[in-house]
């Protein structure tokens, strides 16, 4: 019999300082190299007109990111900037939160009950391809206050897309799973604590990163929907709008990366919880 | 390996009895026999090996012997007791009788060690700790003590072939079904395999019942070989191995293994060619 040893499975781990380790990373270098080159690309393109005497198309209306750096360090001084951040992030987590919370429970539900898949998922269907957007002014009539609405359209954003996802990965696990883990005396509820619900974590964190993306983009949309309006002011939605009002094309452009950079922190965060959450899915 | 103790077994308990067991597919509309009138008595302690055309009906017999499909006439019994007959067509789930799946299906999100101990947590039958306790033992005893803590991505498909096996021999089950575990294994592998298995099969003198379309292994691994017909199925052909045990891989050139295989295959290839015929009459 092989031994575990022998085999060539087995992988000797190799032990390398953390500076070794920064240093050998080449995957992070060269994708720092890239942000530096689209940089200094766009640097030269937005100055073309300065420099070369004719403007470039499109990138040459765009103001070059030395200038956007330059508006960027006075903005920060900026109590509302920060706000905006601060606004916008809470409005995403909680229409986040609140979809993850109602929508996980919903798509297993219909996963492990045929009834209640029978009876709710058909008008599931009928309002999952309305997009977030087209719900804004009916909630703006429907609920009281801006920022409820707001909260409302948020949710719906990944409310949708995290129940597919749930319901889709809770049905596709597979039979053999289910069907050895009765066969060694699972009960009903060993079965969905231990098979399904595990079985169905990928998916959950797969809607999770698709509906953060999502709960953004209509964060953002909707802040500039409704406006800065005494009730639901600010967000980085917002701040772009009355950049734009304003006509600082510096500013617009700082809160546009300011969202890249809002979404990619979210993005990270959900992907560092997927790893700790599923560390069989972490192993090469 | 040197130490296998006699041929036949001390075992006392997983006599299966399979007595006119017909079953019928969709018994309102297009009705597929796919078992019909079969019978078979398998001893205490026997490695019973199914041999049979694809699609003749080998799996139905063991999903019904482990409670995933129900019979519509004749009767099973383990031990003597009912599992499923006339009044109860679906036998109860239970450790009693592991499934051992093709392609394997151990739980991706445990370690190899968690899944052997999830029988004995689920079953209730002893503590989170004890079980752990011994799942590392059962593994270490069967070579994999180094991989306990790894997940079943991380190690090889013989190791969590021989994983699985440990799973359910856990639970000290009277019956092992398998379901063509070894398919689509390499050669080398599988020799390494069979002999992995026979050593535990001494240890432990469960009865086993076991689905291939490898008739070496086939008269490798069995007591008795039984030649299916093509579809409805039926016991066409037992083989009696009289090979003694303990055995190993030099009995493959042996005059003796070359006739029974031999004997095997012209009864396995007459059926062949009949399932071919009727796929041909379903065509035409």
């Amino acid at each position: 019999m092989a031994t575990v040893v022998d085999s060539p499975h087995a992988r000797a781990p190799v032990q390398r300082s953390r500076w070794q380790k920064l240093h050998a990373n080449t995957k992070l270098w060269r994708g720092i190299m890239a942000v530096i080159c689209a940089l200094v690309l766009w640097e030269i393109g937005s100055r073309w007109d300065e420099w070369v005497g004719f403007q470039l198309p499109f990138v040459g209306l765009i103001p070059p990111p030395t200038d956007v750096a330059r508006a960027w360090g006075e903005v920060i001084f900026l109590s509302g900037y920060w706000e905006s951040w601060y606004l916008s992030f809470k409005r995403v987590l909680g229409g986040f939160l609140a979809a993850q919370l109602v929508g996980i429970p919903l798509g297993l539900l219909m996963a492990v009950n045929r009834y209640f898949r029978e009876i709710f998922f058909p008008p599931f269907e009928v309002l999952r391809p309305i997009p977030p957007l087209a719900w804004v002014p009916a909630s703006l009539i429907f609920w009281p206050t801006n920022e409820m609405s707001i909260a409302f359209v948020t949710f719906l954003g990944a409310f949708f897309t995290i129940v597919i996802n749930v319901l889709g990965g809770a049905r596709s696990i597979d039979i053999r799973l289910l069907r050895a883990a009765q066969s060694m005396g699972a009960s009903q509820w060993h079965l969905f604590s231990r098979i399904v619900l595990p079985g169905t974590l990928p998916s959950i964190f797969t809607g999770a990163a698709v509906g953060m993306g999502i709960t953004w983009e209509v964060v953002l949309a909707a802040e500039m929907i409704s406006g800065g309006g005494t009730q639901a002011g600010g967000g980085l939605g917002f701040f772009i709008w009355n950049s734009y009002m304003g006509g600082s094309l510096e500013q617009i452009v700082v809160g546009m990366i300011s969202i890249g950079i809002a979404g990619y922190l979210s993005s990270s965060a959900i992907r560092y919880l997927g790893d700790l959450s599923m560390p069989w899915r972490r192993m090469f | 390996m040197d130490q296998r103790v006699s041929p036949k077994p001390q075992a006392t308990k997983g006599a299966i009895s399979i007595r006119n067991v017909t079953k019928i597919y969709d018994p309102e509309g297009v009705n597929v026999l796919a078992v019909d009138d079969c019978s078979l008595e398998i001893g205490a302690g026997e490695v019973c090996m199914i041999v049979g055309p694809s699609g003749c009906g080998k799996t139905t017999l063991l999903n019904a012997i482990a409670g995933f499909h129900s019979i519509t006439l004749g009767e099973i019994y383990l031990d003597g007791e009912l599992l499923c007959g006339q009044e109860k067509p679906l036998s109860d789930q239970g450790a009693d009788r592991v499934v051992v799946f093709q392609n394997g299906a151990l739980f991706p999100w445990k370690t190899l060690m968690d899944n052997v101990a999830y029988g004995p947590i689920v079953q209730g039958v002893m503590s989170k700790k004890d079980a752990r306790e011994k799942a590392r033992h059962m593994l270490a005893e069967a070579g994999l003590g180094d991989v306990a803590e790894k997940y079943p991505g991380e190690v090889s498909s013989g190791m969590a072939r021989r994983a699985e096996i440990v799973r359910a021999l856990i639970n000290d089950p009277k019956v092992l079904l398998l379901d063509e575990p070894y398919r689509a294994m390499d050669a080398l592998t599988k020799s390494i395999m069979h002999e992995a298995l026979l050593e535990m099969y001494d240890r432990t003198k469960v009865t086993i019942f076991f689905i291939t379309h490898d008739l070496e292994e086939a008269i490798f691994l069995g007591d008795r070989v039984v030649v299916m017909t093509t579809r409805p199925a039926r016991a066409k052909k037992i083989v009696e191995v009289d090979i003694p045990r303990p055995r190993d891989y030099h009995i493959l050139s042996s005059e003796r293994f070359r006739t029974l295989v031999q004997e095997t295959k012209d009864a396995v290839h007459e059926e062949a060619i009949k399932a071919f015929e009727a796929g041909e009459r379903e065509l035409a």
